[in-house]
């Protein structure tokens, strides 16, 4: 009984100890400011979105989005430390306060604003679920995947869309759940499952960037879901979500006012009054922040507008080649919308 | 001689409460327990508290919710529309599955691996010292993906299933076989094997009791098997002998029908049968070796055959040494099957870590799987302790 007695104690303790961490989080933006970097949680490895390279420099859209953060408090892209987390890991590195913001490619979900505590910043990428297949099998559509067997990582919403997808279509499937994410790859190259399912431009990293012939594999034309991936914080922190909103607001509007990082320091001397209210030519906009004035004209210089990192990342100068499609300007059909900077 | 002599301690030289080493004991005693006991509480609270502030939310209600995910293996039926609960009974009832199935697999392998460590044959011998050797030195996490990669990459996609048996199938969704359609003879063959199983242990005791009398044996081996596989037959017989049979048919992109066993769950039995035989034969020889040498020389003196002397004399014996440790190789099978997370397999860890993050109560969710744990590995060491007090040396 001793034994018992003490392994619940020992147990409390653990997860006592894990979530009374979070207590220490009043403040992120000060606490931020104080040790002098911003701490970002990032994916163990998704192309475009957030992968370390061999000398362990991570690259991606999420990546970039955190550097703009740096940018925007420190001037420095340079001030980051990246953790990266996996898909269940990453809820308690935010909630226990060992991360800053979670910019790692996750749904914006009600149950995870409701129930998680987490506010959701504006969507930095649009996205869907859908399934990648073997040329071979010859299928034209994920309906004719009557009696698959699929395979899907634990822990995302990826899961509960696949079981929803099948149970409204009436299909039957078996799943098989792998979690991590080279082992889930592996299992779908060597022919343990039919499909592959996760969001589609996930897809287009897995098909370019691990299968052994990309041109054997074919994406799915059908989109399953709805997928805003999006960065998070911790609910009750207003002034630091305040940061985090705006800085991706600030690379939208730069990319609809033409600012970009070649042309920013020939946009200082704009006459466009929205221009000069971005950049910090007539202060004001940091100060309301508790940043620098330079808060905007730094993400844009040193990071770049919202359309330079999606190209650089995932669009059309990166392996991904995805499309703008619905991450395009809302002036060109998109849904990307730039809130008023003023 | 008087018994007044006794020493009795004098009553008049009282000490002060707090100087006498009985009361300090339990004071103290009192004063860890309490303050662990404070510890405990203080942190529970401040763990509720938190998630209070930072609007998690706490409980147990979701076991009711709908689950929405869905399982690849199941004992019982389950689709996406059931309770989290339900969910949480499919992930037991697959690490039960594992666990038990393992332990037997281990054991038996484990046996003869311990007997073929001590065998007089230079190359048996040899052979299941590299055997321990090799598979004990190799973490068991990548004994696991090499079987799961064997099983997966040897084998073919299922519409060029091997075919080594009419309508058994192996291709890398599995090893799939028919089984017989469940009628009423099914079930009348189950109680008459049980009640050949009772048979034979009466038998048994009354063989035992009149062999003690008399010195005659008996057949029990032979009589036994007859019973306990005989009795079915004969009520397969007379039930009409139905034939009919569930085939698997490969159907679309799998096969319908039929029972399977997955590559994952066959990866995970095999590793951790494979793995923890090693151990056991280890235990095995272990024990054999205790028994000293002298028993086997008295039985053979008795005349007695080397099976017999190693089945009466010498395993009896060597059981009083085996048994405490095997207990510890029994909760290792069980507390290793959550290693099944890595390789897909839908075991407790991997039901309880997809709930925790669709509901996101990560404390509750541990703190179930660690009590399921608990309670499964405290039932083996109950088991085996009764066990082991039941064949402990019996004092006349």
């Amino acid at each position: 009984m001793a034994t018992l007695k003490l392994m619940g104690i020992a147990a409390a303790t653990g997860l006592a100890a894990m979530v009374a961490a979070g207590s220490a989080s009043a403040g992120t933006l000060d606490t931020v400011k104080g040790k002098g970097m911003i701490t970002c949680g990032v994916s163990t490895g998704v192309a475009g979105f957030s992968i370390a390279d061999s000398t362990g420099k991570y690259t991606g859209i999420d990546a970039d989005t955190c550097r703009a953060y740096a940018a925007a408090i420190f001037g420095d892209v340079n001030k980051v430390k990246f953790v990266p987390a996996t898909a269940q890991q990453r809820f308690t590195l935010l909630q226990s306060g060992e991360i800053d913001v979670l910019t790692r490619n996750t749904t914006r979900t009600l149950t995870r604003e409701a129930d998680l505590g987490l506010s959701f910043a504006p969507v930095n990428f649009y996205d869907g679920q859908g399934f990648m297949v073997a040329k071979a099998l010859n299928v034209k559509s994920a309906k004719e995947l009557k009696g698959a067997t699929v395979c899907v990582q634990p822990g995302t919403t990826t899961e509960l869309n696949l079981a929803d997808f099948f149970r409204s279509n009436k299909i039957d499937f078996k799943p098989v759940v792998i979690e991590k994410l080279d082992e889930v790859e592996n299992a779908f190259f060597s022919g343990r499952c039919d499909a592959y399912t996760t969001d589609r431009s996930g897809l287009a990293s897995t098909r370019i960037s691990k299968a052994p012939k990309p041109d054997d594999y074919v994406v799915l034309p059908d989109v399953i879901s709805k997928e805003p991936l999006a960065p998070a914080v911790r609910r009750g922190d207003d002034e630091w979500y305040t940061v985090i909103e705006w800085v991706q607001y600030a690379m939208l509007e730069a990319e609809e006012r033409g600012i970009t990082s070649k042309n920013v320091d020939d946009m200082l001397k704009s006459d466009d009054p929205n221009v000069k209210r971005l950049l910090g030519v007539t202060p004001g906009m940091g100060k309301s922040l508790h940043l620098d004035e330079k808060w905007a004209y730094n993400a844009i210089k040193l990071v770049g507008n919202y359309g330079e990192t999606f190209d650089r990342n995932v669009g059309k100068d990166s392996a991904l080649k995805l499309e703008r499609g619905v991450n395009e300007l809302w002036t060109k059909g998109g849904l990307m919308y730039g809130m008023p900077v003023r | 001689m008087t018994t007044d002599a006794v020493y009795k301690p004098a009553e008049t030289s009282k000490v002060a409460f707090y100087r006498d080493p009985r009361i300090r004991a339990i004071f103290f005693q009192v004063v860890v327990v309490g303050a662990v006991v404070a510890l405990a509480v203080f942190l529970v609270n401040n763990t509720l508290v938190n998630m209070a502030r930072q609007g998690i939310a706490t409980g147990f209600g979701f076991l009711d919710k709908e689950s929405s995910f869905a399982i690849g293996e199941s004992l019982i039926a389950y689709d996406p529309s059931d309770t989290y609960r339900r969910a949480f009974v499919v992930g037991l009832l697959n690490t039960l599955s594992v666990a038990i199935t393992g332990i037997v697999f281990a054991t038996i392998l484990g046996v003869f691996v311990g007997i073929a460590r001590l065998s007089t044959n230079w190359l048996i011998r040899k052979l299941a010292q590299v055997y321990v050797e090799f598979l004990r030195n190799i973490p068991l996490l990548l004994q696991l993906f090499v079987w799961w990669d064997l099983l997966r990459v040897s084998a073919p996609g299922p519409r060029q299933a091997w075919q080594p048996l009419p309508d058994v199938f192996v291709s890398n969704r599995g090893l799939l076989y028919p089984v017989p359609v469940w009628t009423e003879v099914h079930a009348w063959m189950g109680i008459a094997s049980l009640v050949g199983i009772v048979g034979t242990y009466i038998l048994g005791k009354w063989a035992k009791a009149r062999q003690a009398q008399t010195g005659q044996q008996f057949p029990l081996l032979k009589v036994g098997l007859g019973l306990i596989l005989g009795l079915p037959l004969l009520v397969y017989l007379a039930g009409g002998a139905p034939t009919e049979l569930n085939k698997p048919v490969l159907s679309g992109f799998n096969f319908v029908g039929g029972h399977g066993v997955s590559p994952e769950f066959a990866a995970l039995l095999i590793g951790l049968s494979v793995y923890t035989s090693a151990y056991i034969g280890e235990i095995v020889r272990s024990g054999i070796q205790a028994v000293n040498w002298g028993q086997s020389e008295a039985a053979a003196a008795l005349g007695l055959s080397k099976a017999r002397s190693l089945r009466l004399v010498v395993l009896p014996q060597a059981l009083r040494v085996i048994v405490p440790p095997m207990t510890s190789q029994y909760l290792n099978i069980t507390k290793n099957s959550s290693l099944a997370v890595a390789i897909g397999f839908p075991d407790l860890v991997s039901i309880g870590n997809t709930s925790l993050n669709q509901t996101g109560q990560a404390v509750e969710v541990i703190a179930m799987v660690m009590a399921v744990y608990l309670i499964i590995s405290l039932s083996i060491s109950l088991f085996m302790n009764w066990y082991n007090s039941a064949i402990a040396l019996q004092t006349r």
